[in-house]
């Protein structure tokens, strides 16, 4: 599998600073205002974890906190890791 | 009329939830003035002399500052020629400075070597420069006579700024199908990025579209040269229509119009899609009570636009998932019915469509141009009118002077 590639799933993400999400009827809309990159946020529950990144001590902490079940666990996973490609999520440090 | 709003299911495709519209657009048009330098013989606004109802300094930044609360990130500004508006560099300063980046559309004519320094050291601005044709004779033909060097030497300008990522833009017509790779060359040769998009019979474009648009051995060699270029080249995702072809192309097969989409003209009217000038697409005007919000959001038009198609001829057609009927104003403009084919439907259900037209049927015209009513500079030949000197001393130097 090449999905998680760039992606640790045991590592403090957030975010990214230069994006900002528009909340739209399916999910979010996501823009990065410094590499003009849009993406979508394609159910709410995906924009719940991903605004809730911060606050957890790694992304696989944060999914469980959002009462992600472990069926669900590998999509989630690769669309975080889809958006860390696009920056749209960066690791905090 | 009341709309009656269909249900927008969970889950599934982004391009199923955009059928029902989006709380803002993503991709908004905002046309700053009518007035135009050139008379291109395509435009598909009938740009050419300024409204004087156009939007006021303040009103466009009232705006801009609507745009920033409801976090549309982004608008792609034309015209008419924005430029030429004299309060388009505080304008455009004013809106990167809320959140609001632009690209604009320009045929060139202000972006000296002062301007192109200018927006070199400006982040969060995208230049696109109009060109329809790779050489001098086909560019000038619709554009004007020396608008091919006014655009080379906006590119040479910003090339020589270090402006990053500077758009060639490209209206693909019959006369210019057969010269895609020379574009890219062109385009490479001034380190910027080629942008092709779909001709309609939009404005002046209802004019020339039987002469101009592609025929369908051109379509074919257009859709195998995207498969080929077309991570290389933007599009606007406007050539959906080809998508019938075969394999899908790249970025979003669907009518926007309304839903993602859609087009504040000069005077502030809100239109379903820079394409659709016309009452019947028509949402509202922003100037009104509730601003642009109010119309993006409640128009009864756009509330119909937000429902899938589920009638109509294209329905039944095995590749209507592909191309999902085509461009709305194409079919509109050429006279045919909006849940039926495209005129260029690659399948030829198009042609048929247009043959099948009552004799003595008048295609549908906008009560709206503002095409210049005198002769312009340079003015295009294509329709076969003499040309007229660039200076009335470029042919000789008593051309056109009174000797009597």
């Amino acid at each position: 599998m090449t999905i998680s590639v760039g992606f640790d799933v045991d590592l403090p993400w957030q975010k990214a600073g230069s994006v900002a999400l528009r909340p739209e009827p399916f999910g979010a809309l996501a823009y990065h205002f410094g590499n003009r990159k849009l993406s979508f946020l394609k159910s709410r529950p995906l924009v719940a974890v991903v605004e809730a990144l911060a606050e957890h001590p790694s992304a696989a902490a944060t999914l469980t906190a959002c009462g992600v079940t472990d069926a669900q666990r590998p999509a989630y996973v690769k669309a975080l890791a889809d958006l860390a490609r696009s920056q749209m999520i960066e690791v905090r440090t | 009329m009341t709309a009656v709003i269909p249900q927008r299911p969970v889950g599934g495709r982004l391009v199923d939830q955009f059928e029902y519209g989006l709380d803002a657009p993503i991709c908004l048009t905002w046309e700053l003035t009518y007035a135009c330098n050139l008379a291109c013989v395509h435009c598909l606004s009938s740009s050419g002399r300024r409204d004087p109802r156009e939007l006021s300094t303040a009103e466009a930044e009232s705006v801009i500052d609507e745009l920033q609360r409801m976090q549309v990130f982004y608008v792609n500004v034309g015209g008419g020629e924005p430029t030429v508006r004299p309060d388009f560099w505080h304008l455009l300063d004013y809106a990167i400075g809320h959140d609001v980046g632009v690209k604009f559309s320009t045929n060139g004519i202000k972006l000296d070597r002062a301007r192109a320094q200018q927006l070199a050291r400006t982040d969060y601005v995208d230049v696109q420069i109009s060109l329809d044709g790779a050489t001098p004779e086909v560019n000038d033909a619709v554009r004007g006579t020396g608008s091919f060097a006014t655009a080379t030497r906006a590119l040479e300008n910003l090339a020589e700024a270090g402006m990053r990522d500077v758009k060639v833009s490209v209206v693909v017509t019959r006369e210019n199908a057969g010269q895609l790779d020379e574009f890219k060359a062109l385009t490479d040769r001034y380190g910027a990025q080629l942008r092709i998009t779909r001709f309609r019979p939009s404005g002046r474009g209802a004019d020339v579209w039987d002469r101009l648009h592609p025929t369908q051995q051109q379509q074919r060699e257009l859709y195998a040269w995207l498969l080929a270029n077309g991570d290389r080249v933007l599009t606007g995702d406007s050539f959906f229509h080809l998508s019938a072809l075969g394999e899908a192309l790249p970025g979003l097969n669907l009518c926007g119009a309304g839903r993602v989409v859609c087009l504040i003209d000069p005077v502030g009217d809100v239109y379903a899609c820079p394409f659709a000038i016309h009452e019947n697409f028509l949402a509202g005007n922003l100037r009104d009570v509730g601003g642009f919000q109010r119309v993006w959001q409640q128009s009864e038009l756009f509330a119909e636009l937000r429902s899938p198609q589920t009638g109509g001829a294209c329905t039944k057609c095995a590749h209507f998932d592909a191309c999902r009927g085509g461009c709305m104003a194409a079919k509109f403009f050429t006279g045919l019915p909006l849940d039926g084919p495209d005129p260029e439907c690659v399948q030829g259900y198009g042609e048929t469509a247009l043959a099948a037209r009552d004799v003595g049927l008048a295609t549908p015209r906008s009560s709206v141009d503002h095409s210049h009513k005198g002769p312009v500079r340079g003015q295009p030949t294509l329709l076969g009118l003499p040309a007229m000197p660039v200076k009335i001393c470029d042919e000789s130097p008593l051309a056109g002077l009174d000797r009597g």
